[in-house]
């Protein structure tokens, strides 16, 4: 009784010390788009937000305080990213922000976030080649996707002579621009690697399928690795099973397809066909099925869970945890609680937060099935995120480590801060 | 109405539209009682994202009023100015990222052992900004990225001569009407396409960002430079109106306005249709980019995705539904309707719930913009615009073909042959 | 703490009562213990390592080992986390596992599922089973059976099978598969062929084919090495320096890799050296703070070269002395040079007949995409070629066509059944809405087109919202029927998806439907008058407003029908209609308006174009779009009226 008094008393003289407790609730900002084309997939996003902080509402909040979820649409429109970030932080006064999909909203609510302090969680997988002191990446870097998924090419399928094929947009160019590299470097010749971009939507793919099956002429096995994207999937899919091309054949790769895309196709031709990512809903462990049943509890039957839902589930919990441990959800403090958070991620293992914000996660190879899920054939040991490449030569000698050197960008070789602020 | 228009070119532009001396009248009080309320300079009413909005909405009503001189007062519905916009909007983009990534790029290599060569400088400031979209060559469009003086004038010449030979080529083979629409929206849809390209050297998709922090500036609060900008925007806005205003008072603006109503009776009595819509196009391309410069900056961001066609059209929508043919008309237009569509799409308005259905603003309120566009085109062809008449006691004389505006020679109704 | 405990103990005699009769059987079947033997390697199911444990069971002519090839193969086999042994399993109810032994296939019993762990092979795994099956499988009785070995051989040939397909081909009674397995045999026989001899033979046999196997048969054999010595070897063939076949850094950078010259000096490598050489803020005697340009830090490099600090740079003159030393040859490294020479005569023959085969499959994709264009932009000639009236949301027509097909599919699950109700009603719904839009906006503008355009656009945003709002942003699925799956296969080179040739036949049905209407009917004849001369056709007794409104949801109607087939062969989408519109317009206006041989022309041209700008620039298929629109707006300049251009009075209406 009486320690539960000294506790409460303890709560309220730090209240009165740290002003970051003083303003309950706990303000959570959600910036995902709520319309425009982006919205089908940050919907879920905003959903998974605010599933979560309901559920961390009914564990107790967090430091004695009721969180609430602050949700604004910036509506798929890049600039308005900026001025919905600075509406967050400044008019609202959030403590923290869960949202993107894009990398070009990111890029636009960088400069906000670092001129206001603010901290912001990143939930899907993209280019790195970034790594911002008001940003954590808890979606996979290249590394942490593209590349085992190439050596899963390499070794276990044979595949000799690849097709990068693209959205043309920045994700694909610099994922593929790494791959370029990384397969020199394995001793793939440049002219056994065929790239091609088509635009957001694309549906006429007779010619590029065609063009790709042409690439088996020379007697070498032809694997196919695909950051298309979005509704182009579509078309794709669909020409690929028209022209009778196999998973044995030709498999194909991709790193922007997952349960949600398959959703809103037959994939009865395309069984076999792989994607790589960190999370697939089939995966076996009681928090995933945990997960999967509150999800599909609030949202219906038929929904599905995602690789980005499942780096919202780390993050938000590891800043519950650094908030925690911190005292504070003042974003200096909960920043230096957050290296070294662990938390277990939903395939089994342990994600870490590791010093260049970026978690240490496994890669996982799903082949689709024909009910649209993913059956995981092959799944690594953690991996760290890499802000920067080590397969880019301007990359390679950049190393990302907040904690101790306080730099994103730090140059090994000549050992300076090229910048403390991010490049956007 | 020709007499009207003879004897009024003796007297002052302010006594012939007298909305001139008024609009800029409410301009300034608007000015000034922003800067009162805002973080920068008063006492912290206004959030400085909100005066973010405010200037960026001051430029759109500036490129609205170039729409307005092309389409209201020249009769050629351009969607392309919208692209003009965004050029402009890059143009300076180029200049504020090459300088902040030059100063960062020179202070870390002022450490390194070997004082740097000018290659090494480039080289560095190319591969900040492109190693984002996976290259690290400055490509030629850049080349003069360098300068603030040679960037400021491609903001006002690369609209300007793309609107001049696209201009030259279209008028000269006498596409008209509706085929000049299709031809400046393909013209729009090509440019975007271009962009979106990452071989086009301006970084595809993802396009320049970081546009707010202004190189050398670094210690300046964005309170005062979002207030800094607001006049800047203002102060394009009144000179830009003025302008406009000049520009259809003489005789030029008979002809043009002359060309709208009917072109061959133009040509007929030897006036050079084409030279008088070349210039106007141009002269309005150029504004647009003029507000493209001063917007982005603002808005610190511009990728493709702004020079959508789609974007020219919603251009057309404001000016129609403030009113065609009066300048203050197509500015209450951009003004009302960008505010209001920030209001409904930022989740503000609250939800309406109709028992079976909950009506979320958020998503109808691209349905009602879209059918109030219908209603307003049908229904009310002066828009907004309108209302001054209902004010001003302006009534419609009992005839067709009369003036829809109240400057002589506004738009006008349906011939009653028709 | 305690009931975790009896918990654990209940359980574990639960399970051993369970397993330890299975436990002793199962250890004793040789295949078990073949299995067992390579236990680590199996469970680790990596392709680099598989190899021993599948040529162990394909290897021990166990007839069950053929059976837990093909199980294993087909992810049926699971292991024991325990024990470690191997099982069949199966799913069973309640997330139980039933399971059989691997020696036999007798049933075990059914367990938990988190007993056991399946075992997934990879497709790469998969491969080297079916490729190891493969001798089982060549005499299977079930023709099936002995189609799958053919296809395991043609993906991953081994020597190994050349023996095994003859013996098979004499035996073989379907002649369906005796021509194929005597085509492989002979694909075989050029990769792993015992002479010389026969090797060519059978690259001789293959004249006038052009399949991929064959060339992918063909070409390793081909391929050459560049080699650089003093000498030119005898019989080698020479290869000159700073020819298209070897340039001079191409030719410098063999003698690095051969150590037969030194390497280049980098701009980094000299900058490197310089730092290495700072000795007191000087460099070789020259001050570092003067080092910003490149010839001081030239200069500076040679003063340390000369002192012996550094390796001389290799300079533009170095390189050339030292390719003069050298004679550069090509060798062939994947055939003895009699079948290597053969197989690149035969290649050269095909390649030919290759690039023939391309541009007619080039020719047919640009036909299949002029048939879409031309698809999208029939209805446009017709409300916009005929009454010229500019609609905006035709776009969103074809959308409005295409989800309808989604929900009839939605309701009716036979595909092919819900297609052929789905057409009749996606005109339907089109025409009600172009009826309806024809009455509340269109016939109040009639001449007032820009405002018309503004007005379309209006219930264009607004339509493509409002079927965000109902059907959501994602692609919904519309799926062809079975039958027009696949593709019509002329050759390797040479093919075409069935869709795409449905869709270019329902473009022709519809230029014959529109000019049926418009030259046959009383409706066409009316439309025509109406268009003409509204009001002389009204003196006539032509109602023009029943006219439009007709003609309108007909042009409307057939944008609907349009949507189900572009919703077929790609997505469905509240976007794609925006995707269409402006090209169709294009369509329209390049053809010339008011004809629809003109809109023909106009489709076929834009496809063509879009195909041929595709192919010169193959790795971006956005410049293609970009170029084509740059072109049409040029045409449209020197051909401001179309190809095909209306004249007299009826260009003026």
């Amino acid at each position: 009784m009486s320690r539960k008094l000294l506790a409460a008393t303890t709560a309220l003289v730090l209240t009165g010390t740290l002003p970051a407790l003083a303003d309950c609730p706990v303000k959570v900002g959600v910036l995902h788009s709520l319309s425009g084309t982006m919205a089908i997939s940050e919907t879920t996003l905003k959903d998974t937000m605010e599933m979560l902080v309901e559920q961390q509402n009914e564990k107790g909040g967090v430091l004695g305080c009721e969180l609430e979820a602050v949700v604004v649409d910036p509506a798929s429109d890049w600039p308005l990213f900026a001025e919905k970030a600075r509406e967050l932080l400044t008019v609202h006064e959030v403590d923290v922000i869960f949202g993107n999909w894009t990398s070009v909203s990111r890029k636009s609510v960088l400069p906000v976030l670092e001129e206001l302090n603010g901290l912001l969680f990143y939930p899907v997988q993209y280019e790195g080649e970034e790594s911002s002191k008001n940003v954590f990446y808890t979606g996979a870097a290249p590394n942490q996707q593209a590349i085992p998924a190439t050596d899963y090419f390499l070794e276990e399928l044979g595949v000799e002579k690849f097709a990068l094929l693209g959205t043309d947009y920045v994700y694909p160019r610099t994922t593929n621009n790494i791959l370029e590299s990384y397969l020199q470097q394995k001793g793939i010749p440049s002219e056994d690697i065929f790239v091609n971009y088509t635009p957001f939507g694309h549906s006429d793919w007779s010619k590029i399928v065609a063009d790709v099956v042409a690439l088996g002429a020379d007697g070498k096995k032809v694997g196919v690795i695909s950051t298309i994207n979005g509704d182009a999937n579509v078309g794709f899919y669909k020409e690929l099973a028209a022209a009778g091309i196999s998973a044995d054949d030709i498999p194909v790769v991709a790193f922007s397809v997952g349960e949600e895309e398959l959703a809103g196709l037959d994939t009865s031709n395309l069984v076999g066909h792989l994607a790589a990512w960190n999370y697939f809903q089939s995966a076996e462990s009681e928090a995933n099925d945990a997960w999967v049943e509150a999800w599909k509890a609030r949202m219906g039957e038929e929904r599905v869970t995602n690789d980005p839902m499942e780096a919202h589930y780390i993050g938000f919990n590891m800043w519950v945890n650094a908030a925690t441990a911190a005292g504070s959800t003042e974003v200096d403090a909960v920043r230096a609680a957050m290296y070294g958070q662990e938390f277990p991620n939903l395939t089994g293992g342990t994600a870490v937060m590791l010093p260049n914000h970026h978690l240490a996660k496994p890669v996982l190879i799903g082949e689709i099935q024909a009910d649209g899920q993913f059956d995981i054939i092959s799944q690594t040991e953690e991996v760290p995120g890499d802000a920067w490449t080590d397969y880019l030569p301007e990359s390679a000698v950049l190393k990302s480590d907040w904690q101790e050197l306080g730099c994103g960008m730090y140059n090994v070789e000549t050992s300076t801060c090229v910048q403390i602020k991010s490049n956007y | 109405m020709v007499d009207l228009s003879l004897s009024a070119t003796r007297r002052p532009l302010v006594t012939r539209y007298p909305s001139l001396l008024i609009f800029l009248g409410v301009l300034a009080l608007f000015t000034v009682s922003v800067t009162i309320l805002s973080e920068g300079f008063g006492i912290g009413v206004i959030s400085t994202s909100f005066v973010k909005t405010l200037g960026k909405t001051l430029c759109l009503c500036l490129v609205a009023l170039a729409m307005d001189l092309v389409w209201g007062y020249c009769g050629i519905l351009s969607l392309g100015h919208m692209a003009f916009f965004g050029i402009g909007g890059y143009a300076i983009g180029m200049w504020l990222m090459y300088a902040r990534t030059e100063i960062i790029v020179r202070e870390s290599l002022a450490a390194a052992p070997l004082p740097p060569t000018p290659q090494e400088i480039s080289d560095g400031i190319a591969a900040q900004i492109f190693g984002v979209v996976g290259a690290s060559e400055f490509p030629p469009i850049w080349a003069v990225a360098h300068s603030l003086p040679l960037q400021l004038a491609a903001v006002v010449l690369v609209p300007g001569c793309i609107a001049l030979v696209f201009g030259w080529l279209a008028f000269r083979s006498r596409v008209t009407g509706v085929y000049l629409s299709i031809l400046t929206q393909a013209m729009t849809l090509a440019l975007a396409l271009y962009l979106f390209q990452n071989d086009s050297g301006l970084r595809g998709n993802n396009g320049l960002s970081g546009l707010q922090n202004l190189p050398h500036l670094d210690h300046v609060s964005q309170s005062t430079i979002s207030i800094v900008f607001f006049w800047a925007s203002a102060l394009a806005l009144g000179l830009g109106y003025v302008l406009c205003t000049w520009v259809i008072s003489g005789k030029f603006g008979s002809v043009i306005r002359a060309i709208r109503d009917d072109e061959a009776r133009v040509r007929f009595l030897g006036y050079s249709v084409e030279a008088y819509k070349l210039v106007i196009f141009t002269f309005t391309a150029v504004l647009a980019g003029i507000a493209g410069a001063l917007y982005y900056p603002q808005a610190g961001i511009i990728n493709p995705a702004e020079i959508a066609p789609i974007a020219s059209i919603y251009l057309a929508v404001w000016v129609a539904i403030g009113g065609r043919g009066r300048l203050y008309g197509a500015v209450i237009g951009a003004a009302f309707v960008s505010l209001l569509s920030t209001w409904f799409t930022g989740g503000q308005a609250p939800d309406i719930d109709l028992g079976f259905y909950t009506v979320n603003w958020v998503d109808w309120w691209t349905v009602l913009l879209g059918l109030s566009f219908v209603i307003v085109t049908l229904f009310a062809p002066r828009g907004i615009g309108g209302l001054f008449d209902l004010i001003s006691e302006r009534r419609s004389p009992e005839r067709h073909g009369a003036d829809l505006g109240p400057e002589p020679g506004a738009l006008q109704e349906r011939e009653a042959d028709r | 703490m305690f009931s975790f405990v009896t918990r654990f103990l209940v359980c574990f005699g639960l399970c051993l009562s369970a397993l330890s009769p299975v436990h002793a059987q199962q250890i004793d079947a040789p295949v078990q213990q073949i299995l067992q033997a390579h236990g680590e390697v199996i469970k680790k199911s990596s392709r680099r390592t598989i190899g021993p444990a599948i040529d162990a069971l394909a290897a021990s002519g166990l007839t069950d080992a053929q059976v837990v090839l093909q199980r294993w193969q087909d992810k049926e086999m699971w292991f024991d986390r325990e024990t470690g042994i191997f099982v069949f399993g199966m799913a069973a109810d309640g997330g139980q596992l039933s399971v059989f032994e691997v020696a036999g296939g007798a049933p075990i019993g059914v367990f938990d599922k988190k007993q056991f762990k399946q075992l997934k092979p990879n497709s790469g795994i998969r491969g080297l089973i079916a490729s190891a099956l493969v001798q089982f499988q060549l005499n299977d009785p079930d023709p099936d059976v002995r189609e799958t070995a053919i296809s395991s051989i043609e993906r991953d040939p081994d020597v190994s099978h050349l023996q095994a397909l003859r013996r098979s081909i004499e035996s073989e009674i379907d002649p369906a598969l005796t021509a194929r397995k005597s085509r492989l045999e002979r694909l075989l026989t050029i990769r792993f062929g015992s002479s010389d001899a026969k090797r060519i033979e059978a690259i001789e046999s293959f004249d006038g084919d052009l399949g991929v196997d064959l060339r992918a048969a063909l070409n390793p054999l081909v391929s050459t090495r560049i080699e650089a010595a003093a000498e030119l070897p005898e019989g080698a063939l020479a290869l000159e320096v700073g020819s298209d076949d070897l340039s001079v850094d191409a030719a410098y950078d063999i003698l690095i890799a051969a150590e037969l010259a030194p390497p280049r000096v980098s701009s980094d490598g000299l900058r490197d050296t310089l730092v290495a050489n700072i000795d007191n803020g000087t460099v070789a005697g020259i001050e570092v703070a003067s080092l910003d340009a490149d010839e001081a830090r030239f200069s500076a490099y040679a003063a340390l070269a000369e002192a012996g600090l550094a390796q001389p740079l290799v300079t533009d003159a170095t390189i050339t002395e030292t390719l003069q030393k050298f004679q550069f040859y090509e060798v062939f490294t994947g055939a003895p040079v009699s079948v290597a020479q053969a197989a690149q005569v035969a290649l050269d023959d095909i390649e030919t007949r290759v690039a023939l085969s391309q541009t007619a499959d080039l020719a047919l994709d640009g036909l299949s995409l002029a048939s879409i264009y031309f698809l999208a932009a029939i209805g446009l000639a017709i409300t916009f070629g005929v009454m010229g009236v500019i609609n905006m949301a035709h776009g969103e027509f074809i959308m409005m066509g295409a989800y309808t097909g989604y929900v009839v599919q939605l309701f009716v699950p036979d595909y092919t059944l819900s297609i052929v109700v789905a057409i009749p009603l996606a005109f339907a719904v089109t025409f009600g809405a172009g009826v309806a839009m024809e009455r509340l906006v269109i016939r109040w503008l009639y001449h007032r087109p820009l405002e018309t355009l503004l007005a379309t656009f209006g219930v264009s945003i607004a339509l493509q919202q409002l079927a965000k709002n109902i059907f959501g942003t994602q692609a919904r699925p519309l799926t062809a029927p079975g039958w027009l799956d696949g593709s019509w296969v002329i050759n390797d080179i040479i093919s075409i998806s069935y869709i795409r040739i449905a869709i270019f036949i329902l473009a022709l049905l519809f230029l014959a439907l529109f000019l049926f209407v418009m030259n046959r009917t009383r409706l066409g004849l009316e439309v025509r008058a109406v268009t003409q001369n509204p009001r002389m056709a009204a003196s006539m007794g032509i109602n023009p407003d029943k006219i439009n409104m007709l003609t309108f949801g007909f042009g409307s109607g057939i944008a609907g029908i349009a949507g189900v087939a572009i919703g077929l062969y790609a997505k469905v989408t509240s976007e794609m209609g925006s995707d269409y519109i402006v090209q169709s317009f294009m369509t329209v206006v390049v053809g010339g308006v008011g004809n629809i041989w003109g809109t023909l022309l106009g489709a076929t041209m834009v496809g063509f174009l879009q195909k041929s700008i595709e192919w010169m620039n193959p790795s971006n298929t956005l410049a293609a779009q970009t170029y084509m629109i740059l072109f049409i707006i040029l045409f449209i300049q020197f051909r401001p009226r179309g190809i095909i251009a209306l004249k007299g009075r009826a260009a003026e209406a």
